[in-house]
């Protein structure tokens, strides 16, 4: 018996391969499949009272979601912000990792490590010091008033829309560096030489080659900045206020104070599904764009 | 290569200033004077920090983020060691659903796996505490892990393994002899690594702990008092020292011994 | 019959549709010197890595000295590898690399160093035991995968082209220093390689591979002068290929028309049958002759040289005829540029250095 178990082992690779992957699959399908799962039914339950809840089968929590003015706001706001944050992220990002793939010659590895050097604080940290900075009495208003530039603070600055976009923009550069970065370097830098050579103006090539091929690193870094900025919790509660509110603080108040699991387990697969299909389209669009430029 | 742009560089530069700048600030208001944080400084102060120490409950919260992170950073090394010598290795069918399954905690929002992990635990009768926080934890820490381990793993000359048992060695001995030994830096990177993760993880924590704080969670809580900003701010510079130093100590453990592109390593991590 | 020391029975390894090893079957004689030759992804390395039992067989079996060993790992098989990266362990030095497998057979740690000196001895590489992989070149890491194999005196050494990185004067060497290890301590070796001049130097017998089969299994003798098919004599040496159709047999001889040239009677050693144009004929190059003036060879065809290659040891010809469009030859006699005026020749072939193969 042992043998023939013996044989199987070392015939397949495939046997052993999963023999190891067995532990991660395990973890996976124990901690994320069936959770999700279980989560998805309870949103098809109903909440009757603070302990109870009745099991049977109904839809009305979804009906509940869009019916509710508060909830799909916060998704189409939370949708928007996500959106801006990937954009502004993209942008301001995609210089710096242009310079470093094509202009720096030594030592890339250093700077790589230098620019995701701050991502690895502690997150609410980060988003504790954007409180400090963007506060009415904190460092850019104490400071612009002390200089006699500002008579009053700036107040659009916390608790705020604008202040959730500023903060999100910054926790998740690095996210957005690292596959963009990844994408550029590997991009072969004779093929921006003969584009030059063939008398293209540098931005036709950067345009015409440069980007194209950098798709892959961008489709990354959307899909790295836009997941979990959707379902951020901690910078709109630390300093959304109301204005900033985002779904994931609703999600938190039904399964806390307000205790609806069923609406917040709606809500939360709601969230699942616009995220999955977001990421769809992101996909899909740019994989068109790419072959159109190219 | 281009040759030299000075406002790229200069733009560049500038992004990093902001990259850093919140970072810095904290340390820098935790020795300030006042209970703002506003221009101009008032003068040096180490009573933050003293104030900050005393307290029972930030120990309490410490130990437990120590004991939550020494698990899961353990725990996620081991499960990534064995999926990334699987996939570094072996060619097999369904390689490619595999790894992305195993990826998949990173394409999610933290909070729906929160959630989802609060549903069940709760559904099976359990308390909330430090066990299900551990638990998500090791969820989240292990893809990390993995990415730093394949990357250490792929540059493995695997022939290695087969001369040791050519050589009489079974398994284990191989793994013990010769593959332990040359893949330690990448596995103490990822516990140091996995265990800053965990350390700093706050919404699994926040939904999952009950009434055992992590110390993310004493942050949380003391965030909402004014009164209490500086002693935030001392805790924050302490944490943010110790994390960087965990992070570089890291960084250098997984590239020595490699004589590849270090770049092209650093990358596999994030990838 | 059987003092056959391995036998390789009706061996297959598939992997997935390829069938890299394709129902192998053959024998190695104790203490034999025995090659596998061809070229990438005949299956030979397989075969190699079936022996060394890194690769489980999709069907058939192994014996060795009379067990079967097909099913055992590695660690349990009496072979040792020398393989082609050397898989030196860089995280200990050359003496605890040649030690490493002799810790699981027993022995007290005095044998241990007296093996471990003499196998470095051996090797000669005295003095080389604190040294680490990194210190080392291409050339003294493959002796330290040799003698790390060696000093386990198994009863089979497997050699994956242990000589492939390196440059030609080394490799030379180390041919000539292998054979001689071999002949010395007699243990049977399987060895390795796509290059055809080494297979021939060193081995006593070799079997020549090409898609998962054994097209000839002979002495390297033989493989020259009697290849059985196109593929061996293209691979062992040079050769030029005639178009040809076969007529009638005729005793131990065949009526074969050969392009161009006429019909001639040709010895039929490989029994190759009438009236088939799946046939061509094998002419090698040294036996043909070049001069100024015709010959009285049986067949001397006018030519022109249209290029020269001097080798050193000899002179490369490649001719031109009416009949044939392209002929190699070499010949050890030294021409200058004046000993052919405006390229013309005379080339010559005797019948009897003409060989009949299968084209398939």
């Amino acid at each position: 018996m042992l043998h023939a178990l013996q044989k199987f082992y070392a015939k397949s690779e495939s046997v052993r391969a999963y023999t190891m992957l067995s532990p991660a699959l395990i973890l996976i399908f124990l901690l994320m499949l069936i959770p999700m799962i279980l989560m998805l039914s309870f949103s098809f339950f109903t909440q009757i009272s603070f302990v109870e809840i009745d099991y049977t089968f109904t839809i009305q929590r979804y009906i509940d979601f869009f019916q509710k003015n508060l909830l799909v706001s916060l998704l189409i706001k939370s949708l928007k912000i996500s959106f801006l944050v990937t954009l502004i992220t993209l942008l301001t990002a995609y210089p710096v990792c242009y310079y470093i793939a094509f202009y720096v010659k030594k030592n890339k590895m250093l700077w790589l490590v230098m620019l995701t050097l701050p991502f690895w604080t502690s997150y609410l940290l980060r988003v504790f010091s954007w409180k400090i900075i963007l506060g009415t009495k904190g460092v850019i208003n104490s400071s612009l008033i002390n200089a006699g530039l500002l008579s009053e603070p700036l107040t659009f600055l916390m608790y705020s829309e604008t202040a959730v976009i500023i903060t999100l923009t910054h926790a998740y550069a690095a996210f957005a560096l690292l596959p963009l970065y990844v994408s550029l370097e590997k991009i072969d830098f004779s093929l921006i030489e003969a584009g030059r050579d063939l008398g293209l103006s540098r931005l036709e090539v950067f345009w015409k080659i440069t980007f194209p091929l950098s798709m892959p690193g961008v489709i990354g870094a959307i899909l790295i900045i836009f997941i979990p900025t959707v379902g951020d919790y901690v910078t709109p509660a630390l300093l959304g206020g109301t204005d900033g509110r985002m779904l994931s603080n609703m999600i938190q108040a039904y399964f806390g104070k307000i205790n609806n699991i069923p609406l917040g387990a709606a809500s939360a697969t709601i969230m699942l599904f616009t995220v999955a299909l977001v990421t769809m389209i992101v996909s899909y669009t740019t994989k068109k764009l790419t072959q159109r430029i190219s | 290569m281009e040759q030299k742009n000075n406002t790229l560089l200069f733009y560049t530069l500038l992004y990093f200033v902001f990259l850093y700048l919140p970072v810095l600030f904290l340390p820098l208001f935790s020795f300030n004077d006042a209970d703002y944080m506003s221009f101009p400084l008032s003068g040096f102060t180490t009573e933050h920090y003293e104030e900050m120490w005393g307290s029972v409950n930030l120990h309490k919260a410490l130990w437990a983020s120590i004991k939550v992170g020494v698990v899961a950073s353990i725990v996620s090394t081991i499960i990534a060691l064995f999926a990334a010598k699987a996939f570094a290795r072996y060619k097999f069918r369904g390689e490619n659903i595999s790894y992305g399954a195993i990826m998949m905690p990173f394409l999610i929002p933290e909070i729906i796996l929160a959630v989802s992990i609060l549903v069940i635990w709760l559904s099976l009768g359990f308390k909330l505490g430090l066990i299900p926080v551990t638990l998500g934890h090791i969820l989240f820490c292990t893809p990390f892990a993995m990415l730093i381990l394949i990357a250490r793993i792929e540059g493995f000359d695997f022939s290695l393994e087969e001369a040791s048992r050519d050589l009489g060695e079974n398994a284990w001995g191989t793994f013990y002899r010769v593959s332990l030994p040359l893949y330690l830096p990448g596995i103490i990177a990822s516990l140091l690594l996995s265990f800053i993760i965990s350390f700093d993880e706050f919404i699994l924590a926040f939904f999952l702990t009950g009434s055992d704080a992590t110390l993310p969670m004493y942050m949380w809580g003391q965030m909402r008092f004014i009164q209490k900003l500086p002693h935030v701010l001392a805790l924050g510079a302490v944490i943010i020292v110790f994390t960087t130093m965990i992070v570089l100590l890291a960084f250098w453990l997984r590239n020595i011994g490699q004589g590849k592109d270090k770049a092209e390593l650093g990358i596999k991590i994030h990838e | 019959m059987n003092n056959s020391f391995i036998q390789i029975n009706q061996i297959s390894k598939h992997f997935g549709d390829v069938k890299a090893v394709d129902n192998v079957s053959f024998e190695i004689q104790e203490g034999e010197f025995f090659s596998l030759l061809g070229p990438s992804g005949c299956g030979k390395t397989t075969l190699l890595r079936l022996l060394a039992g890194f690769e489980y067989p999709t069907s058939g079996n192994l014996l060795l000295d009379g067990s079967d060993i097909t099913a055992l790992p590695p660690d349990k098989r009496p072979t040792n590898m020398v393989f082609q990266n050397y898989a030196i362990f860089p995280h200990i030095n050359v003496e605890k690399n040649i030690q490493f497998g002799l810790r699981k057979l027993g022995l007290t740690s005095e044998e241990i160093r007296e093996r471990v000196n003499d196998v470095l001895s051996l090797v000669k590489l005295d003095g080389y035991e604190k040294r680490f992989s990194s210190q080392l070149s291409g050339g003294q890491r493959q002796r330290v995968a040799l003698a790390r194999a060696l000093v386990r005196q198994p009863k089979v050494l497997l050699l994956d082209e242990p000589l492939g990185a390196l440059d030609k004067k080394l490799r030379d060497e180390m041919q000539l220093e292998l054979r001689t290890l071999q002949k010395n301590i007699g243990i049977t070796f399987v060895f390795v390689t796509h290059d055809q001049q080494e297979a021939i130097s060193m081995s006593d017998r070799v079997a020549v591979m090409s898609e998962g089969k054994i097209q000839q299994l002979s002495t390297p003798n033989e493989l020259y002068k009697n290849p059985h098919n196109i593929f061996v004599s293209d691979f062992i040496g040079e050769t030029n290929f005639l178009k040809s159709e076969t007529k009638s047999k005729d005793g131990e001889h065949i009526n074969v028309s050969i392009e161009k040239l006429g019909e001639f009677k040709i010895k039929n050693s490989l029994n190759i049958s009438e009236n088939s144009s799946n046939v061509i004929c094998s002419v090698r190059p040294e036996t043909m002759m070049i001069d100024k003036v015709k010959s009285d060879w049986d067949i001397c065809l006018e030519g022109k040289i249209k290029q020269t290659s001097y080798l050193g040891e000899m002179t490369k010809f490649y001719i031109e005829t009416k009949e044939i469009e392209k002929i190699i030859t070499v010949s050890s006699q030294y021409f200058d540029n004046q000993s052919f005026k405006n390229n013309d020749c005379f080339i010559s072939i005797n019948l009897d250095d003409i060989s009949l193969l299968n084209k398939k």
